[in-house]
């Protein structure tokens, strides 16, 4: 599930609503991300950003067993030590669940069209992400 | 065709969205760049870097040698830097 909003979530809510009813699940990893120390504007792309999302969801879907998976992405105003983006991952078994979330903000930080802005300023894209995103390339042979 | 722009790109170019009649002969994203900085200095200095520069072609990731038939809608923009 793919959601962009202005406003903050509740990541215990967002867990329990994952997971309710379901028996299926033995593993929940979560990565939460934070606003550091500036105060953010997050402008995005917003015919492309659902898309986009939902295709690195489904490629997560097909590469890792995952019972159920949720991605929510903060946009407009942010202030330090609000909440950006959380990725929540869920499996039968804790491998699957602990790569999927790490493969999903690593092509979200390098293929969802959003653009943080500080002040007048816009945040430079890192070479260290694109590396990051980069070892889950698939090999060939 | 619908051409969008975003983040500095859109600063640059001084507008987020406009609807362009292209020319027949321009049938990728490289030759709509090419065509776009002939419109002016906002062009010419949103696509001087096009190291710096993304495309998407009806909201999909596109290279620059990708061809724009049957496009509806094409975005530039820089690196993305959400998460």
């Amino acid at each position: 599930m793919i959601r962009v909003q202005t406003q903050d979530f509740d990541i215990g809510a967002e867990i329990a609503a994952l997971t309710s009813g379901r028996t299926d699940i033995g593993a929940v990893v979560t990565f939460t991300g934070l606003v550091r120390d500036v105060t953010l504007e997050l402008e995005h792309y917003p015919a492309m950003t659902e898309r986009e999302l939902e295709r690195i969801e489904a490629e997560a879907h097909e590469r890792w067993m995952l019972q159920a998976s949720l991605v929510i992405h903060r946009v407009g105003k942010l202030s330090p030590g609000d909440n950006i983006v959380l990725v929540v991952t869920a499996s039968a078994h804790r491998g699957d669940a602990f790569q999927a979330a790490e493969f999903l903000m690593d092509y979200l930080k390098t293929r969802a069209p959003f653009w943080k802005r500080e002040g007048e300023k816009w945040v430079e894209a890192r070479e260290s992400d694109d590396e990051a995103a980069k070892r889950w390339s698939k090999k060939s042979g | 065709m619908r051409i969008l722009y975003f983040s500095w790109v859109r600063q640059k170019v001084g507008t987020a969205e406009e609807a362009v009649a292209l020319p027949a002969d321009i049938a990728t994203v490289a030759t709509l760049i090419d065509w776009l900085k002939s419109r002016g200095p906002g062009y010419e200095a949103a696509f001087e870097n096009l190291k710096l520069i993304r495309a998407a072609i009806d909201q999909t990731h596109a290279e620059l040698d990708a061809s724009i038939a049957g496009a509806d809608e094409i975005a530039f923009f820089p690196p993305v830097t959400g998460g």
